[in-house]
């Protein structure tokens, strides 16, 4: 999923300032599950915001309301008349379903409430952790299925590096060395023999650095 | 070709002695000399640190062509952290141009680490890539993606090894990896913990890659207690054993017993089969380098016509 966090509330405020009536657009995927931006998370910032501007003399009208899904068109238009009355929208959906929404209702600004984190899944109640970087060249059939693109602090394809100490990575004792955990499963399966090959320097043009991507299936257009 | 001073020393046998400084957070030219002077004729080549700990300082090339000026060998470290492939290719052959031999190739510590927390880290390549690309420039003279070069250039290739990170058991494997890549020679790590680095030189001489590379041992002399457990707690892949704090802390003369210990451990160095040499950094400390090179029984160094 993709994991989103909220905005601190100073900073929405900050940019809603100028603005009377204001509209907190959660979506109904990912930052539901991540508990950032779903119904209820919109339900509580609409709340949290509106208290914020009586205390500071500055009423507003917040509403709130969510789409199933930000990110794509077809899902946004039930929410046209809560968009039209608005003179701006908080959306709590990722950067995808924030510029969405601003290219959909071209007219409206929609602003971001949420910052996009990352590609990644819970471990624990509470806790996500960033599993993939969409690089477009997947190596998870050469690395045990564990990424060293995303979870490696420094992308490595022939790690580990010489930070790795008992299991963790230089960067913080709370992150795990993706290449210590690519080892041990290395070991498990008897496969060691297969690190032993000069991985070639990474292909990033297939990843954000070759450019902004697009996928065309000629297929499946009409 | 043309060898460096590094590579005549361990192709000739001699137990090679190498030095290290941390060039400084300002361009001030004096300074760099002042303390590479300390080194000059104590060791066969000085590693020039490339901002390490991801700290800003004078870049490792601008001041290994210092110290060729004051006639002494650098051995440019080298990071995948701050450059892409075309900005270290570039500067490989602004390298060469400038009349520098010896690279290191590293990863280098997370830019969080360092003093420029937020910046963007590259690491477009690793360094096991860094090795091989060296290794393609020097003997097939082509870039990574495959350009010819319009000549050759002369560069011997070091890498590093790290005997005291983990998974300890992989250790050699990965050091067996740097040398299919193409390096010449290795430097360690640090060592204070002799019983685990005389365990990993045992399973690289089971390995044999003891006579595939020159292996050169990392030696730091301590300074004081808080040092040591400064290495122990905040330096990636570091050990220091509490013996060796223990001894610190009920010594005196805190200095002279720190390089007491370099002086025990490069003999002990000395002994040990697959071992090429030692490599000194006593970065900030440069001026107690000659009395631990000539303790160690390491002083003169060979000399080359």
């Amino acid at each position: 999923m993709i994991v989103a966090d909220r905005k601190p509330l100073a900073e929405i405020l900050k940019n809603i300032e100028p603005y009377k009536k204001v509209l907190i657009l959660g979506c109904g995927e990912c930052v539901t599950v991540c508990m950032t931006g779903g119904d209820k998370e919109a339900r509580e910032t609409a709340l949290a915001l509106s208290i914020a501007r009586k205390k500071a003399n500055n009423p507003v009208e917040v509403k709130s309301h969510t789409v199933e899904r930000q990110c794509e068109p077809e899902y946004l238009e039930s929410a046209r008349h809560l968009v039209e009355e608005a003179d701006v929208v908080v959306s709590l959906a990722c950067g995808v379903g924030i510029q969405n929404m601003n290219q959909y209702y071209a007219d409206k600004r929609t602003l971001p409430g949420v910052n996009t984190t990352f590609m990644g899944m819970p471990v624990e109640q509470g806790v996500w952790t960033e599993n993939c970087l969409g690089c477009g060249n997947c190596v998870l059939d050469e690395t045990m299925g564990i990424c060293p693109i995303a979870r490696c602090s420094k992308s490595m394809l022939n790690g580990p590096c010489g930070g790795s100490q008992n299991g963790k990575c230089e960067v913080s004792k709370d992150t795990e060395c993706a290449w210590h955990l690519i080892v041990e499963r290395m070991m498990k399966f008897n496969k060691l023999e297969a690190l032993q090959e000069v991985k070639e320097p990474k292909d990033w043009s297939t990843s954000h650095h070759g450019g902004p991507r697009k996928m065309i299936r000629e297929d499946v257009r009409l | 070709m043309t060898k460096s001073n590094l590579q005549k020393v361990l192709e000739s046998g001699a137990f090679a002695v190498t030095g290290e400084l941390g060039p400084p957070k300002s361009g001030q030219r004096d300074v760099i000399e002042q303390h590479a002077s300390h080194l000059k004729g104590y060791v066969d080549s000085v590693n020039i640190t490339d901002c390490q700990t991801a700290i800003v300082r004078t870049s490792s090339i601008a001041t290994g062509r210092i110290l060729l000026d004051m006639g002494i060998e650098p051995n440019i470290q080298m990071t995948v952290r701050d450059r892409n492939r075309i900005a270290i290719q570039a500067d490989v052959l602004g390298a060469a141009a400038l009349g520098i031999k010896n690279i290191l190739c590293l990863q280098g510590d997370h830019a969080t680490l360092g003093n420029e927390p937020k910046a963007k880290n590259v690491n477009d390549l690793d360094s096991m890539n860094l090795i091989s690309a060296l290794k393609k420039m020097r003997d097939e003279q082509e870039f990574i993606g495959g350009d010819k070069m319009d000549a050759p250039i002369d560069i011997y290739i070091g890498a590093v090894a790290n005997p005291f990170a983990d998974p300890f058991e992989y250790r050699p494997y990965r050091l067996a990896k740097k040398i299919a890549a193409g390096a010449d020679f290795i430097q360690t790590q640090v060592i204070f913990d002799m019983e685990r680095f005389e365990r990993y030189m045992e399973r690289v001489r089971e390995l044999g890659l003891h006579k595939k590379v020159h292996i050169i041992a990392g030696i730091t002399p301590l300074k004081s207690v808080g040092a040591a457990r400064y290495m122990q707690n905040n330096v990636a892949g570091m050990l220091v054993p509490d013996h060796i704090i223990d001894r610190m802390r009920k010594a005196k003369d805190k200095k002279a017993e720190g390089v007491n210990i370099a002086v025990e451990m490069i003999e002990h160095l000395k002994t040990i089969e697959g071992v090429a040499g030692v490599h000194i950094m006593a970065v900030a400390w440069e001026e107690i380098v000659p009395e631990i090179v000539t303790r160690a029984g390491l002083y003169p160094r060979p000399k080359f016509d």
